[in-house]
Order: structure tokens, then C-alpha cells, then sequence
């Protein structure tokens, strides 16, 4: 744990010099790049450490999202703002979880990806509050200049994307982590093992759901105006899960070096085949998924192993 | 009053007769070879744009591109399983839902760029005008789709019960393993299975178009109905989409009643999470697979 | 010595079926009870019904003195109740040795760590699969997975240890391996339920038998009784047969 650890404080040292290039470009690059990674990571703890097949980050995301841009609205300081859409997610996610978790399989998928749906659905008709399909536009944020204003938002993002490390890091060496590996492995067994399975499974489902609850704030705040079908896109449950695939398994390093990956990717797609760019981006996933190295295939398998320390 | 709800429950119904085409195929797949088509709702969605595109150029009626649709997607579903989803088949859910949902926003992005995104809507000419029964009224085209609808269903269901495929379709789906040890060959069963599921949204198609408008992303909106109606319905049997369809028929018309025709799909969603919190193996308790 | 385990009129069924029928049953502290019956009798249930997988349709469980009959499974694993499985289910994708630090952990409430490490090394010397420690469960053979059960099962540290058909599959030397295992952990206090068909096994190990037939309790009692009793020998060789042994033995 300790070598991940000082590896991960490296990485983030480098990537927090990338405002010194001063391109706005690369900026926003670089803090969308660290929102996928939180959401790739985020995912990782219901997805890869439980083995629970989680299309929920989308209603995370929206609801986060909503939640900081009308509590900014009704003058809630940003960062305040922020830390309530936290909470607010992570109590969803409780609630959601355990209604849910007792699902399995194509029906936790089906159930989860639908959730994202209905909130979308449920924001789009409260059109006193969020403005429905009309969008809601955010206070801007008063900064001395724009490329502050940018910087502001990328330490935001690496701040963020730094917390949701350790804490995977953390998880993942720890009594919770390796219960989510019995459980993943399987369930049943875990259970008479003495593993608490309701409580393991609806904390890793809090724990992908709180951060990228604040990530959907952080966003809103960032693009000052948002409306439903964009944060409650389910693309965004669907990037999660491939970026943790594109990164590999078996590393703490997978779900962002994923996000890199597809970020990337993504850059090349939107800049050269902006009329298709969803078609390719479908064609990047199917691509993903059937050509993955035949190890990767046993994802259940692979996914989240940790070895004791 | 009771005509108007008497209006109403006819009105769910003929809807429900759709549905339930439309799910039948879907919930096939599902319950035969454990995949999720996530492209199902835009091969409706093709399939309309067929029926739409041969009535404006060719005359030909919606009725009539059925019975193109029927070949035409059957040999696509068949390709497309045999090709790419047979390659993951044992695979995790995970893998089988992003494989679809991929290859759906393909497709949808696809139909975007042949058909433009806004809508288009099928209207015949002359129109089929209405139908008086006792003193509820009904239209002649949501009728004759239904029956349609019904007929095609029947037809998925009579090849499952009478044909040999649709006996090895059935036996794989109960027992894969003991099937294989019978001599059916799995693969090529569960090519002809997902061919079947295509084709019966293929061929949903041109009955839908002549009732709702058609949009390129209008397919999600179909998948979801017929996710809850194979947890409605219990997976992988016609009587369980049949019953589901149904179901879901008349709650969407008094819910749109009631609660205004906005809020369907969140009602039908809610519905959908009721079921699998209550009764996940369906109203009629069919076992299906995780 | 004080009954650990009390079943009283437990039945559970399946829709229509009755899997298991009003089961009366005690188990004293420290002894190695036999459950035998034809296939199909109810065995494996029982043992499910008793560890929470299957809740009591009616009746009773109590264990220690506590009414567990409602109890899920991993809060009766953390009361010491351990059981293993008849088809081994290990942890495929993690190595030997997580797989019994696992149940020290979560049922043993060893800490996290080292403790529980060292405590699983323990039992892996215990069952003789410490050389194995660091492979990968799924590679293990099926004798040497079996083992790694009783690991688990020790790890656990039960007061109440249930042996589901621990040696199907096994050849006579691992028979006999096994037997001196189950010989070790009673010779420690642990109170066993053995499920078993092997008659040798039984005889040679159990205090008491119990029989299972169609889901009811048709005999309970010492070794040498319950292989005399008629109802067991209709139960398992037929009527005609038990007719025809009355006749011999008068």
C-alpha cells in the first residue's frame, strides 16, 4: 500500500503542474480528464471491488449536480454547496442501496440504469425549482479572471479525483475491501463466512455514489448551466464502466490510467468526426469489449484483487 | 363515469397488444441466452423507417413492409449474434449490456445521419378512420395494429411450440447443458433465437409507425417498456410479455389520465422498480436467470 | 453435558414439498452426532435451515441457549456455527491462505491484518496444506480443497462444527486422512455434525446417529442400535429386505 500511495502522490504532483502550460485547453482537459477518473474510480467500489454491475453513476452525477446548482442558487456558498451534494448522494446511494443490492445481475443493471431515468424524469417535471427542460443557470463564480477561474476548477477536480484515490486505496487495504472481494468472488460463501453482506454492499455503493455526487456539483459549478438529459445522460454510467475495462484490472492505478485512455480517445473522435462522434464512440466500446485480452474476459475474476498486506 | 374508463381500458389494451410484440422478442433473448439487447428499442425504430420510407416511395403499405421486415431482420439478428454477440455470450452482464448499448449507439447514430433527427410520421392516405363499438370509439389503425400485433406474437409463439427449432429454443432455455448433452447445437440456437428477437422488433416497426411519430433516439423509450414488461411478465415466455404487455397497456392509460401523459415513462419505470423489489421472477413467476 | 444445539418440530418447505418435517432433534455439547439418510432425505436442508440459509417454515432452533431460528447466516457463523460445504465453494480467485483468513476474520473476529494471517498459517498447518499457502484456491486438487473447508471451518472458531458429506469423492487413504482431522477437532471441543454416507465413517466416529427419511427423524440413537433398527433398514435397502433380516434375527 505504502509504494501506491507514494506512486499516486507522484502522479498528482505532475498533474497539478499542468496549469503552469497555461493553455485553457489543456486545462480543461486535464479537469475533465480528472472528473472521469473520479467516476471511473468511484465505480470501481460497486463495480469491480463487490462485483455488482452498477449503471448508477449517471443518477449520481445528475443528482449532485442539481443539488449543488440549486443550493448555489438559493446563495449557498460553492464549496458549501459542494459538500451538501456529497451528502446528499451518499445518503441516496444508502437508501438506494438497499432497496437495490438484494437485486442481482441483469436485474441490479436494469434497476440501476433506470434510477438515473426517473430522477431525470422527476427534475425535468420540478420546473419551480430546477427549471426543468429549460435548464438552470448558475451563479458565475466571481474570480479575478477567467484563467484563475480555470485553475480554480482544475485544483477543484484534482482535489477531488485525490480524495476518491485514497479512499479507494484505503478500502481496498482494509477489512471492507476484502470482505467486497469474498463477497464478489461469492456471495453466498461470504455470507456463511460471517461477512455482513447488506452492510459491505450498500458502503461500496455509498462510496461510488458520494464522490461523484460532489464531481456533478463541481461540474455544474464549472459549466454554469445545466439541464437534464445532460447530467442524467446514462453515457456517463456507460464511460465509468469502460474506462475501468480500457484501464485494466488488478492495479489501483487501473481506473485512471482508464480515464486517460478514453479521454483521449474521445479528444481524437470529437475534433475529427464531430457528425459521428457518438457512432465511434459506440464503435470505441464495442471494439473494447470484444477485443479485451482473454484474461479480462474473467473480469469478475480479476477486477479489484488486492493482495493482504 | 364508467364509459370513459371503459374508453380508457379498451384504449390500454389495443396499446397493450403492441407492447406485448414488442417484448416478446426481447424478453426471448433475455431468457434464452441471458443477454439484454440493448439495440432492440432502435431496431424498432428501424423498422419503422422501413414501413415509413416504403409507403412515401414505393406505395407499398406498412402492412405489407411487415412481411419484408421479417426476413430482413432476421437475417440481421442472426448475423449480428453470430458475429459479435456469441463471442461474449458466457461473459458478465456488464460485458453483454456495453456490447449492446456500443453497438446501439452505432445504430442510433447511424439512423440520425441516413434520416435526420427530427420526426417523421407515417400517415395514410386515405386515413383509416374509426371505429365505433357501442359507444366507445376506436381508431381503425390502432386496431388493425393490434391484431397485427397479436398476430405476429402468435405466430413467435406457435413456432416456439409446434417447430422442432422452437422446442431446442425452449429446452436450451430451461437447461442449457442438458440440452447440449440432447444434441441441439447451442450456438447455432442461440444465433436463430436472437434472429427471432430482432425480427419481432423489425417487424414492430411499421405497426408503431403508423401510430406514434418516429425518431432516431426514439429507441430507448421502447426498451424500457419492454424491460418492465419481461419483469411485468416473468422472461422468456409469450404469455409472461402477452400478460406484461397488457398490464402495461392499461397502466399507461390511466396513468396518463390521472397523472397526465408526462409522466408515463416515470410511472412505468416506478413500476418497474416496484416489480423487481416485490416480484422480481414477474406476475406469472416464470424463472429466468439472474 | 448441556444440549448446544436444540431442534424442536422444524419443518421447511419448498411450495408443496416437505423438505424437512418436524425434526426433533438435540445435540450435546461435545459430542459427534451422525445425520445419515437415503438421497434426498432432508440432510443438507437441516443443516441449511440451522445455519439461516433456509428459514423454519415451523418450529424451533436454539442454540447455546438462543432462539436462532430467524437468524441470517453470517450472524450464526459469528455465533460458532461453521459449516462446510458438500460441493466446495473456496474463494477461486484469492490463495489458500486468504481463504481461511477470511472466515478467522469475519466469523473468527480475528483483526484485519496479521493477526489473521498468522492465525489462518495455523490452520493450514493443522490440516497439513501449509506448503499450499500462497496458490491459488481454484488450483487446488479436490482432497486438498476439502481440507482447506476444515480450515475455514477451524478458523471460524466454532462451537458447533456441521461436516456436509465431507468425503465424497475421496479416495480410502484420504477417507482415513479426513477421519483423523474430524477425530483432532472433536479431541478439541468442538461439537460435530457429520453428514455422512459412509457407514465406516460413522460407525467409527459418531457417539450418536440420527436418521433422515423423506424429511423426517426415523431413528436417533447409538451406532449399534440404528444399524439394527428396522425402519433404517426399510428405509435404505426396502421393505422386502427388512421383512426378510426380522425374519433372520427373530
Amino acid at each position: 500500500m505504502k509504494r501506491d500511495a507514494w506512486i499516486a502522490v507522484l502522479l498528482f504532483a505532475l498533474v497539478a503542474l499542468l496549469p503552469l502550460s497555461g493553455e485553457a485547453y489543456w486545462m480543461r482537459l486535464g479537469t475533465t480528464m480528472l472528473m472521469y477518473g473520479v467516476l471511473a474510480m468511484s465505480w470501481n467500489f460497486i463495480g469491480g471491488m463487490a462485483g455488482y454491475p452498477s449503471f448508477a453513476v449517471a443518477a449520481f452525477f445528475g443528482l449532485g449536480a442539481y443539488t449543488g446548482a440549486v443550493a448555489q442558487k438559493f446563495g449557498m456558498p460553492m464549496g458549501f454547496a459542494w459538500a451538501g451534494a456529497g451528502l446528499l448522494a451518499l445518503a441516496f446511494a444508502a437508501l438506494l442501496g438497499l432497496a437495490l443490492l438484494r437485486l442481482r445481475g441483469h436485474y441490479f443493471a436494469i434497476a440501476s440504469l433506470v434510477v438515473a431515468e426517473v430522477l431525470r424524469e422527476l427534475v425535468n417535471s420540478m420546473t419551480g425549482l430546477t427549471g426543468g427542460g429549460m435548464g438552470l443557470n448558475l451563479p458565475i463564480p466571481a474570480m479575478a479572471s477567467v484563467d484563475i477561474q480555470a485553475r480554480f476548477f482544475f485544483y477543484a477536480m484534482l482535489l477531488l479525483a485525490a480524495v476518491t484515490f485514497a479512499a479507494m486505496l484505503l478500502t481496498a487495504n482494509s477489512k471492507l475491501g476484502f470482505g467486497l472481494r469474498c463477497i464478489q468472488q461469492n456471495e453466498s460463501a461470504a455470507d456463511m463466512l460471517g461477512v455482513d453482506t447488506t452492510l459491505y454492499k450498500v458502503s461500496a455503493f455509498m462510496l461510488s455514489g458520494v464522490f461523484v455526487g460532489v464531481a456533478g456539483a463541481v461540474y455544474a459549478s464549472w459549466v454554469y448551466y445545466i439541464e437534464p438529459p445532460d447530467v442524467f445522460d446514462v453515457l456517463y454510467s456507460v464511460k465509468a464502466i469502460v474506462m475501468v475495462l480500457l484501464g485494466g484490472a488488478g492495479s489501483m492505478f487501473g481506473p485512471l490510467i482508464g480515464a486517460a485512455a478514453f479521454l483521449s480517445l474521445e479528444e481524437l473522435v470529437w475534433r475529427n468526426y464531430l457528425q459521428v462522434h457518438t457512432g465511434v464512440l459506440g464503435l470505441m466500446i464495442v471494439l473494447l469489449v470484444l477485443f479485451l485480452p482473454k484474461g479480462l474476459l474473467s473480469l469478475s475474476q480479476r477486477l479489484g484483487r488486492r493482495k493482504m498486506p | 363515469m364508467p364509459l370513459l374508463y371503459l374508453q380508457i381500458l379498451a384504449n390500454g389494451l389495443v396499446l397493450g397488444g403492441l407492447y406485448a410484440c414488442i417484448a416478446s422478442g426481447f424478453s426471448l433473448v433475455w431468457g434464452v441466452q441471458n443477454v439484454i439487447n440493448i439495440l432492440h428499442g432502435s431496431f424498432i425504430v428501424l423498422g419503422a423507417y422501413l414501413a415509413y420510407f416504403a409507403y412515401l416511395q414505393a406505395g407499398i403499405h406498412p402492412f405489407l413492409s411487415i412481411l419484408i421486415a421479417i426476413p430482413v431482420f432476421y437475417a440481421i439478428g442472426y448475423g449480428l449474434q453470430r458475429m459479435m454477440v456469441n463471442r461474449i455470450i458466457d461473459a458478465p452482464v456488464l460485458l453483454t449490456l456495453t456490447l449492446t448499448f456500443g453497438l446501439d449507439l452505432m445504430l442510433q447514430n447511424g439512423m440520425i445521419l441516413a434520416f435526420t433527427a427530427d420526426f417523421k410520421k407515417l400517415v395514410l392516405d386515405p386515413p383509416l378512420g374509426t371505429i365505433a363499438l357501442g359507444e366507445m370509439v376506436l381508431p381503425v389503425d390502432r386496431l388493425a395494429a393490434m391484431v397485427l400485433a397479436l398476430a405476429l406474437t402468435a405466430m413467435l409463439y406457435l413456432i416456439l411450440s409446434r417447430s422442432r427449432i422452437g422446442r431446442a429454443i425452449v429446452a436450451v432455455r430451461m437447461d442449457r447443458e442438458a440440452a447440449a448433452l440432447m444434441g441441439v447445437n447451442v450456438p447455432r440456437i442461440y444465433a436463430i433465437t436472437f434472429g427471432l428477437g430482432v425480427m419481432m422488433a423489425g417487424a414492430s416497426g411499421p405497426l408503431l409507425a403508423m401510430i406514434f411519430p418516429i425518431s432516431p433516439l426514439g429507441g430507448p423509450a421502447y426498451l424500457g417498456k419492454a424491460f418492465v414488461i419481461c419483469v411485468l411478465g416473468g422472461l422468456g415466455s409469450v404469455p409472461g410479455a402477452m400478460v406484461g404487455g397488457l398490464v402495461l397497456g392499461v397502466v399507461e392509460s390511466f396513468g396518463a389520465l390521472w397523472f397526465g401523459p408526462e409522466h408515463a415513462i416515470t410511472l412505468s419505470f416506478t413500476l418497474l422498480i416496484l416489480m423487481l423489489l416485490l416480484r422480481p421472477h414477474g406476475l406469472l413467476g416464470r424463472k429466468g436467470y439472474e | 453435558m448441556s444440549a448446544l444445539l436444540e431442534l424442536s418440530g422444524v419443518t421447511r418447505r419448498f411450495g408443496g414439498l416437505r423438505a424437512v418435517s418436524d425434526v426433533t432433534l438435540s445435540v450435546a455439547q461435545g459430542e459427534v452426532l451422525g445425520l445419515i439418510g437415503p438421497n434426498g432425505a432432508g440432510k443438507t436442508t437441516l443443516v441449511n435451515v440451522i445455519t439461516g440459509v433456509h428459514p423454519a417454515s415451523a418450529g424451533r432452533v436454539r442454540f447455546a441457549g438462543e432462539d436462532i431460528t430467524r437468524l441470517r447466516p453470517y450472524l450464526a457463523a459469528r455465533r460458532g456455527i461453521a459449516r462446510t460445504f458438500q460441493i466446495v465453494q473456496p474463494f477461486p480467485g484469492m490463495t489458500v491462505l486468504e481463504n481461511v483468513a477470511a472466515a478467522a476474520m469475519f466469523a473468527g473476529g480475528v483483526s484485519y491484518g496479521k493477526r489473521a494471517r498468522d492465525e489462518a498459517m495455523q490452520h493450514l498447518r493443522f490440516v497439513g496444506l501449509a506448503e499450499v499457502a500462497e496458490r491459488s484456491a481454484a488450483a487446488l486438487t479436490l482432497a486438498m480443497r476439502k481440507r482447506l473447508e476444515f480450515a475455514k471451518g477451524l478458523a471460524m472458531r466454532p462451537k458447533l462444527l456441521l461436516l456436509d458429506e465431507v468425503n465424497a469423492g475421496l479416495n480410502a487413504a484420504e477417507v482415513d486422512q479426513a477421519l483423523a482431522l474430524v477425530r483432532a477437532i472433536a479431541a478439541r471441543g468442538v461439537t460435530v455434525l457429520i453428514i455422512e454416507h459412509l457407514m465406516k465413517v460413522v460407525l467409527s466416529l459418531c457417539s450418536r446417529i440420527a436418521v433422515l427419511h423423506h424429511g423426517e427423524l426415523i431413528a436417533v440413537g447409538a451406532p449399534q442400535t440404528i444399524i439394527e433398527d428396522p425402519q433404517v433398514i426399510q428405509a435404505y435397502l426396502g421393505k422386502r429386505y427388512a421383512k426378510s433380516q426380522a425374519g433372520v434375527h427373530g
